[in-house]
């Protein structure tokens, strides 16, 4: 259920909020309260007939509520004209639902057509949205079924930001393209929204795709029910009951391998030490790791691993530890990557390690251990949605 | 039997061959006459039946259950025979109304224009309705800028149709003194003299296919994004 407490920046708000169909035995959403924080990607998942697309049509008002009151930026959606209203909400549906008989560049245009902006203004606009959502430009001429379903889903996703909406509605957006082209197209959302920074609202039953493309999620139940408002880790790691247990289905630990980056890691240095090490430091090194290998680093950067009996014998003979043969590191990851990039190249790579290339400079190792402890600890933080 | 008395018809059959261009030469101002008749008739009766099949369509496409009804009575005006109707309104408005021809010409066509229109409206995808409503259109927006667009295709199929049997239906007409080819065909016939007949009844071929191909034209003009279906990659 939706936080008693307010958090400072509710976005949009709906306070028991219920809809029943005429001619329905029950209730298709039933005194629903739900926040969604501003700036966040919300994702409504659950089966069908859940309500979630019944929810998400009360807020612009393509279903009106039978009770309850909805809220965007503090102003009832009641208190203006469902037409003023949607204009000023950007909505993505899976048949996208472009105008066939409009060009591209006529289909961007379409709410700034209808605010009656400027001709000039409203072809700036499509340029920069084209951009934007990643379209060619020479598309703009085209009509909508010489499009491909990407194109397609890339088209409406424009027009709905034309006039640069605070909310976005997105019901199932890419339920209709084939799953290559989802993948990217969700990947392409995420990192539109690092730039446009909207209040998005996403229907959606694919389950996957809420873990991958969310802030939060709510997994509703028939009747509207939201059987657990969590992140998705917290989705994944604890979920609230049988319900959602089964839903999110089988391997929700190694689901979360893909949710988390390295980054949320506690990073550790591991049996590595600068190039101008006291033998004491390399020592200690090795005794703490236990490892048959060290790890050099040059001016923070890594510059290979080292066999521990390589070193001892140089030190022996008095040669630099600088000229004691060095062997590339096999597995590097980034920071951005996930555990589960981590685990695939630690385990393909013949090493127990993985070591930390944060944008050149060393910035530590991980093992299989540490993920394994990531995992297990509830106060992992979580790096999903930090986009 | 001598040379000199063949039977008659043979003589006929000599003298009266499938088209004598004298003819058609000397008669080009009553030939043209029939054919601006023709098509004067034609466009009378589309331009009738057009407004009144949009009424009723517009009336079907609001209130669903009166579909059932309007179908049934343009499907029974249909079903009279157009001799028989001719026959019935001559009396009515008198045989030299052009109104007698125009009014029952009218009518054919009711049945397969409205049903094209609404069958235009309906092919609208949903989606494409939906996307309008959550943007904000206005119903009566939308109708005209997104749902009449789209409708046209089918709507230029059913003026298609309408004219072409129009045109056919046109020289019929011309048992009450109307019908433009029409009377040349039945004049030709009368007088067992084939050139009128031929020249009617060819002319009102070219003039289906001339129509036809015209609006077929136009059609694609008022649909542009018809055109241009290349089949995208995905």
């Amino acid at each position: 259920m939706a936080d008693d407490t307010v958090p400072t920046d509710i976005a949009i708000r709906l306070a028991n909020v219920t809809k029943t169909f005429d001619g329905a035995s029950g209730a298709a959403v039933d005194n629903l309260s739900l926040d969604i924080e501003s700036g966040t990607i919300m994702a409504l998942l659950g089966p069908s007939g859940c309500g979630k697309t019944t929810t998400l049509r009360m807020i612009n008002r393509l279903t009106e509520p039978t009770a309850g009151t909805i809220e965007i930026n503090g102003v009832d959606v009641m208190s203006q004209s469902a037409q003023e209203l949607r204009r000023g909400i950007g909505y993505v549906i899976q048949q996208v639902g472009l105008f066939p008989h409009r060009t591209i560049a006529s289909n961007i245009a379409t709410v700034p057509t209808m605010l009656g902006w400027e001709k000039s203004r409203s072809a700036a606009r499509v340029q920069e949205l084209t951009t934007l959502v990643g379209l060619d430009h020479e598309l703009l001429d085209r009509y909508p079924d010489e499009l491909s379903g990407g194109q397609q889903q890339r088209v409406g996703v424009a027009r709905a930001l034309a006039a640069d909406p605070p909310v976005l509605l997105m019901d199932e957006p890419f339920g209709a393209v084939d799953p290559i082209v989802r993948g990217r197209l969700q990947d392409e959302l995420l990192a539109l929204q690092t730039k446009v920074s909207k209040t998005i609202v996403l229907v959606t039953h694919d389950v996957d795709e809420a873990l991958r493309v969310a802030d939060r999620i709510a997994l509703m139940n028939v009747g509207g029910v939201i059987e657990q408002l969590a992140t998705p880790d917290e989705l994944l790691r604890a979920p609230a009951n049988d319900f959602v247990k089964s839903f999110v289905g089988e391997n929700r630990g190694l689901r979360r391998l893909a949710l988390n980056t390295v980054s949320a890691l506690r990073f550790h240095q591991g049996p590595v030490v600068n190039l101008d090490a006291t033998s004491d430091d390399v020592e200690r090194a090795i005794a703490t790791e236990g490892t048959d290998w060290i790890g050099i680093t040059i001016d923070g950067r890594f510059a290979g691993w080292t066999k521990v009996d390589d070193a001892r014998a140089a030190r022996a003979n008095g040669t630099a530890l600088a000229d004691v043969q060095r062997f590339d590191p096999i597995a590097q990851i980034e920071p951005s990557s996930t555990l589960r990039a981590a685990m695939e190249l630690i385990m393909s790579s013949n090493s127990s390690v993985a070591v930390i290339d944060d944008g050149g400079r060393f910035g530590g190792v991980v093992t299989l251990e540490d993920i394994r402890r990531a995992l297990s600890s509830a106060d992992i933080e979580t790096a999903n949605g930090t986009i | 039997m001598t040379p000199g008395s063949l039977p008659r018809a043979v003589v006929a059959e000599a003298t009266n061959p499938i088209i004598k261009w004298e003819w058609v030469v000397e008669e080009r101002d009553q030939i043209w006459q029939a054919v601006v008749e023709h098509v004067t008739l034609t466009i009378m009766a589309m331009a009738l039946g057009m407004i009144v099949s949009s009424l009723l369509a517009a009336i079907a496409l609001c209130y669903r259950w009166t579909m059932t009804p309007i179908t049934a009575a343009t499907s029974l005006i249909y079903t009279l025979p157009s001799v028989a109707l001719f026959a019935l309104l001559a009396p009515v408005f008198g045989n030299l109304s052009r109104w007698t021809a125009v009014l029952p010409l009218a009518g054919y066509t009711v049945l397969i224009l409205v049903t094209n229109i609404v069958a235009g409206f309906q092919a609208v995808p949903p989606s494409v309705r939906d996307a309008a409503d959550g943007m904000g259109m206005s119903r009566a927006r939308r109708v005209w800028t997104v749902d009449l667009p789209l409708a046209v295709p089918f709507i230029v199929t059913g003026v298609r149709i309408a004219t072409v049997s129009t045109v056919g239906l046109v020289t019929v007409a011309a048992i009450i003194g109307q019908g433009g080819l029409g009377r040349l065909i039945f004049s030709g016939l009368r007088r067992a003299f084939w050139t009128p007949m031929t020249v009617g009844a060819s002319l009102s071929i070219i003039l289906a296919l001339a129509l036809d191909a015209f609006i077929l034209v136009i059609g694609l003009w008022l649909a542009p994004w018809q055109r241009r279906r290349t089949g995208a990659t995905p």
